[in-house]
């Protein structure tokens, strides 16, 4: 990516919990970079994509693989799953080169965007990677899948923030083909694994007879090499809990009626995925990054007029689409949480703080 | 990083391999590496004419494992827009070009059992590249090419080389002629048949193949990516009175930006809907995904990243 979207060393904390006792928290920091994602006060679906052009500079858009300071916590998260479930993490195995282009990307871009953290020796096919924040060193032949510890898709998903997937193109369709998904919003890898773009969408409401997966599919198919794309998505989340899978859903879903106007400040989160789409030179395939951020009402409720504008976007948002987004049950608690913000004033275009 | 931003390129080799066709080896004018690609990749080269700029899609017929340049194969088309005749009459070794980063959409199923590749003429460029991940993958292959004479020499004598028996030729002027109906007859369930060549031969293998009930999924043609051109035309901005002229090879958006206007945009492929414009007069050749069928007939919206005028002005209400 562009000089300008260095950050050469996010300050990392060490490692907190997204289970248990829940102790993840973002530090002020942490939320003024927040990818809020709501650029008006109401929302609708649309084809809401952008280049992933390395701007604005600073901000958490800015990176190819955006690393900050909770990675060590996530990578702590991924392990833990991966254990309990090593089917969160699948590829096809035709997707090889797939593997090889991923690991490619992501190596030559955190060690550009991350110097301090990360750096990347290539001597012909022989290639070094230090991984300085998980105290990596790994010497391998590129292409010689022997001469890694893990296979190079899962080997260097566990070292990035992050779910990914990998979409095979043929006959002007995209497929499912493989992923690593172990921080998702209610959709299973192992369940999804091959469908084809439509099947895999099919639980969204709305969007599909709005004709946005028909567009966006047929720009996807155009993809260029170095011209990566991106949008935003969001939904609520009880608690700061990274693996919301239908496979543990006996684990999560009863915390939505555990909210009550004392804690919902502190346990509703907005959860919102800066998800870039690229195409991997080689096979041809689209590696597709969800990089999730999660954050408390309280928190967000230190910026005015995110506060102010969440209020007005919950409030108006269809019955169907508060249901998709997982708090139907607790919209009014929220709301009148939020409401305490909310003096009428008017907000600012854009999504960033004021 | 410039989204889709072109690779200035110098051009270091060119070799005549008939009257009318030339290879262009291209090497980073940085001298770095260029993008990896897939096999039957194109990427469109813009070369600065004296009048005009020409933007055209080639194939990118060099081996997909190779990083230090690219190679296309240009025939020289004299009833084509000029792109052809330009890098024939007036590129030299050592001239810039730029190129856009590859994009394919001319890919080998990898799923695919067998692959079946027909040529026509300088048609055999995307498969070039398709035939060197066919080979290193071990797959099952035959290419069918089909060509005038034998001054393709240099195509021939490689494709020999390195294919064997999986390489068959057909030159007309001895009388022989690629017959797809045949080939396609009697292929195993599984088989994929690619095609690139004359409109003739395509259309021929996609009948063919039709006909013996071959599924669409398994049938190939070569399809370019190309940005829509067309004719020059002129906006008209209806708030500040401005007027602009819109090249054969721009978009009404970057010009717009040329010019210091900053127009709502995002996606700049004509699906996400931001950079929709209100039409005060002139008509609209639509090339978005995005207005419905009413409106695009009604001509009163245009999508500035990717329509052009049908009328020689058009009046924005920008």
């Amino acid at each position: 990516m562009s000089e300008q979207a260095t950050v050469a060393a996010p300050r990392v904390k060490p490692v907190e919990t997204f289970r248990g006792d829940f102790t993840y928290s973002n530090s002020p920091e942490a939320i003024r970079r927040f990818p809020f994602p709501f650029h008006r006060d109401d929302y609708m679906y649309s084809v809401n994509i952008e280049p992933h052009d390395g701007t604005p500079p600073g901000s958490a858009y800015a990176p190819a693989f955006d690393i900050d300071e909770h990675y060590l916590s996530e990578m702590a998260e991924r392990r833990t799953v991966l254990e309990e479930d090593p089917k969160r993490c699948q590829v096809l195995p035709y997707m090889m080169e797939a593997q090889w282009d991923t690991l490619e990307l992501m190596m030559t871009s955190l060690a550009a965007d991350y110097p301090e953290h990360f750096s990347l020796t290539c001597d012909g096919d022989t290639w070094t990677w230090e991984n300085r924040l998980l105290d990596i060193r790994d010497t391998f032949t590129f292409k010689d899948a022997d001469t890694l510890p893990l296979e190079p898709f899962e080997y260097i998903t566990r070292q990035v923030q992050g779910d990914f997937t990998l979409h095979g193109q043929r006959n002007d369709m995209l497929y499912m083909d493989g992923g690593m998904v172990t921080c998702q919003a209610d959709w299973s890898l192992d369940f999804d694994l091959g469908m084809n773009f439509y099947e895999w969408h099919g639980p969204v409401p709305r969007a599909h007879e709005m004709g946005v997966f028909e567009r966006a599919l047929k720009y996807l198919l155009t993809l260029k090499v170095g011209s990566p794309v991106r949008r935003l998505n969001w939904t609520m989340t009880v608690n700061p809990r990274m693996d919301t899978s239908p496979e543990n859903y006996d684990k999560w879903g009863i915390d939505r009626a555990t909210i009550t106007p004392d804690n919902v400040g502190e346990l509703a989160h907005l959860r919102v995925e800066l998800q870039s789409l690229w195409r991997l030179p080689r096979s041809n395939a689209i590696l597709f990054s969800i990089r999730c951020y999660l954050i408390s009402m309280e928190e967000l409720a230190t910026v005015p007029k995110w506060a102010r504008r969440l209020h007005r976007v919950l409030r108006d948002l269809p019955e169907d689409l508060a249901d998709y987004k997982g708090f139907i049950g607790f919209r009014p608690t929220v709301l009148d949480y939020l409401a305490r913000y909310d003096d009428g004033a008017a907000t600012s275009p854009g999504g960033a703080p004021d | 990083m410039s989204a889709a931003g072109p690779i200035p390129v110098r051009v270091a080799a060119i070799e005549t391999v008939s009257p009318f066709i030339k290879t262009f080896t291209l090497e980073p004018l940085d001298g770095g590496l260029l993008p990896a690609f897939s096999g039957g990749s194109h990427v469109v080269v813009t070369m600065q004419g004296r009048d005009k700029n020409h933007r055209n899609p080639y194939s990118l017929m060099s081996s997909p494992y190779e990083r230090r340049f690219y190679q296309i194969s240009v025939r020289r088309e004299d009833d084509g827009r000029g792109g052809s005749k330009f890098l024939h009459g007036n590129v030299r070794v050592g001239d810039e070009l730029a190129v856009s980063p590859p994009a394919n959409l001319f890919a080998v199923n990898e799923l695919g059992r067998r692959h079946i590749l027909i040529a026509g003429g300088i048609g055999i460029t995307p498969f070039l590249s398709q035939l060197y991940e066919l080979r290193a993958q071990g797959s099952d292959y035959a290419l069918h090419y089909a060509y005038r004479r034998a001054d393709d020499t240099a195509f021939l004598d490689r494709l020999t080389a390195e294919h064997g028996e999986r390489a068959h030729f057909y030159e007309s002027s001895q009388g022989h002629y690629v017959e797809p109906g045949r080939i396609l007859a009697d292929q195993p369930l599984g088989t994929h048949v690619y095609v690139c060549g004359p409109e003739g031969l395509i259309d021929t293998v996609v009948t063919r193949a039709r006909r013996l009930g071959w599924p669409e999924s398994h049938i190939h043609a070569e399809e370019f990516a190309a940005p829509p051109s067309g004719k020059p035309f002129t906006v008209v901005l209806d708030k500040s009175g401005d007027e602009l002229e819109i090249g054969p090879d721009d978009t009404v958006l970057d010009v717009l930006e040329d010019n210091g206007y900053a127009p709502d945009c995002s996606c700049r492929g004509g699906v996400c809907g931001e950079c929709e414009t209100a039409v005060i007069a002139g008509e609209i050749e639509h090339h978005d995904d995005y207005l419905s069928e009413e409106v695009k007939r009604e001509h009163s919206r245009m999508m500035i990243c990717v329509s052009r005028a049908a009328s020689e002005r058009v009046v924005l209400d920008l």
